[in-house]
């Protein structure tokens, strides 16, 4: 028997499998198709203060590998999610649950991550600094590390729950955003985010997605998210929850090897909604056929000295 | 939502870059104005398509060669075994159709109204149907949904079959309410050429096509609407036109 147990911050989940924010709305969807209870945890829809409609359609777009997104944070807003998406959620998931909180002002996140923060459901609290679809908000943050650190001890100073910041990978140095984030109290780190990037119609000679640009993800981004995940993991030393294009049980041990203490799921979830599940089944498998016991043993394993 | 997988069992083209598809495989809980989402080898993004008609064990799906996906789908042989999610929307509600619907349909908006038809009828109504295309080479199904006893009327843009003009212009007969499915344009002038209520399919780039990643998502009267899952098809009254 293999142990696929892993502890972020004292929370503790059966396996590291997490489907990332956005990927998964608030889980009703999958529910439909499994018990969504065997996963280690699920990163709700990123939460603003106002309910938000995102941007104008299409938000959408094909890539080799992947996909561009430029949804813009739709969501209902904090007060809708406390009272109305919570409760529905906890009849179909169990187990603590990420909460995904966004913002466009120092205020907005504390004042977001206060309140969630006082919900029993919620296990740890992930703060998007990152979000690359919204002009004049988010982006900001997560590109310079004063304002990164600012953020975090914002939202530090109102919350109990571990707080993971979410890393945009559109930065020159994300280890020193890391380490701000670590140095202003952070309580693990989450990364990465989607790459900006924009297709263009043939026909139309004109951006696919109205937003112009979208955040790219899928297995494109894989070996993009597994050398910041490393970066990351030599610059800080609070857990790390690694994603980009995670696919496979063999991405997540690749992923924990980099530095990940847990890992999501992102648009594999969308192409296959049993993706996640797929990983969770396929994950002892595959630690037998490496000879990993414990997977708490191979975070990091891959830095020799 | 089902998971399933299908045969392709025959693919041909049915008229000018139109494409007809029956599969085999598992059909259950699929409605008239739901779509099914396949997964094409080599493709990240599956591909939402519209559901034509179904029976027990199999499925017709219609499409029109649009773009790499499509063109890949019109070269698939009997015998290729397609991943699909079915199931997929919330699909026409018949109950209030009244006894004689009329179905408006414009290209590839055309095939939804197909199984719609079919059970209109089952339920007793006495649905009439106008097809619509910009020229004859387009021109499919009509006999099939003549073939129902359907009265049916053809329209193309270049008056090469049929009435000439659009579908608008073969609406003005009696009718108790309508379903529309085509191009947008199109629906926004049955929108505003219509007398009764009536429901509309709408298409928008998607991500997943069950409701997960709010990338379709349009404004209506009634609040923001996931056009795959609280869609496709939307009423006359919810729509912001």
């Amino acid at each position: 028997m293999v142990n696929t147990q892993v502890d972020l911050s004292g929370l503790v989940l059966d396996n590291p499998v997490i489907p990332a924010s956005g990927t998964f709305g608030y889980g009703y969807e999958f529910a439909e198709l499994y018990d969504i209870n065997i996963l280690g945890s699920f990163s709700f829809k990123g939460t603003t203060r106002e309910p938000r409609f995102g941007n104008e359609p299409p938000r959408i777009a094909e890539t080799a590998s992947g996909m561009l997104n430029a949804v813009g944070l739709q969501n209902p807003g904090i007060d809708k999610v406390i009272s109305e998406e919570l409760p529905k959620l906890r009849r179909v998931f169990r187990k603590p649950v990420v909460a995904n909180i966004s913002g466009f002002s120092i205020d907005e996140y504390a004042q977001c991550c206060e309140r969630i923060d006082k919900e029993e459901q919620v296990g740890l609290i992930e703060v998007n600094i990152s979000c690359p679809n919204v002009h004049c908000g988010g982006m900001s943050f997560g590109t310079s590390p004063q304002s990164a650190a600012e953020v975090t001890r914002a939202v530090k100073t109102v919350t109990k729950k571990p707080v993971y910041m979410k890393l945009s990978p559109n930065v020159t140095d994300i280890a020193a955003i890391a380490r701000a984030c670590e140095e202003a109290g952070a309580d693990g780190i989450s990364l990465i985010n989607t790459l900006m990037g924009m297709r263009i119609d043939l026909k139309k000679r004109s951006p696919v997605i109205r937003n112009v640009t979208g955040g790219l993800s899928g297995p494109a981004v894989f070996p993009v998210a597994l050398r910041m995940v490393w970066q990351v993991y030599d610059a800080v030393k609070i857990p790390i929850i690694g994603m980009g294009g995670v696919s496979s049980a063999e991405d997540v041990i690749e992923m924990m090897l980099a530095g990940a203490t847990a890992v999501e799921v992102g648009a594999a979830n969308l192409v296959d909604p049993l993706a996640s599940k797929k990983i969770v089944e396929e994950l002892p498998r595959v630690m037998e056929r490496l000879h990993i016991e414990n997977l708490t043993e191979i975070i990091g394993g891959a830095h020799h000295g | 939502m089902f998971d399933t997988v299908f045969e392709v069992a025959t693919n041909r083209e049915i008229a000018r870059g139109t494409y007809e598809m029956v599969l085999l495989g598992d059909t259950q809980g699929i409605r008239p104005g739901q779509f099914v989402n396949l997964r094409l080898e080599g493709f990240y993004l599956r591909r939402p398509i519209s559901v034509c008609d179904y029976g027990d064990d199999c499925l017709t799906l219609i499409y029109k060669v649009v773009g790499h996906g499509t063109e890949y789908m019109a070269g698939l042989k009997k015998g290729v075994k397609i991943d699909a999610l079915t199931g997929l929307g919330n699909g026409y509600d018949t109950s209030v159709s009244g006894d004689r619907p009329l179905l408006i349909g414009g290209g590839a908006g055309v095939p939804p109204l197909y199984a719609l038809a079919k059970k209109l009828l089952s339920e007793g109504r006495t649905p009439g149907a106008i097809l619509g295309f910009n020229t004859k080479d387009e021109v499919f199904y009509e006999d099939k949904f003549r073939a129902l006893g359907i009265d049916t009327y053809v329209t193309t843009v270049d008056g090469s079959y049929g009435i000439r003009g659009f579908v608008t212009d073969a609406m003005d007969l009696g009718y108790t309410y309508f379903y529309t499915c085509g191009p947008e344009p199109m629906l926004r002038a049955v929108y505003r050429k219509s007398v009764t209520s009536g429901q509309f399919s709408l298409e928008e780039r998607m991500g997943c096509g069950f409701g997960a990643c709010m990338g379709c998502t349009c404004k209506t009267k009634t609040g923001h609407k996931r056009i795959c899952k609280d869609g496709p098809v939307l009423t006359k009254e919810e729509l912001a036109w």
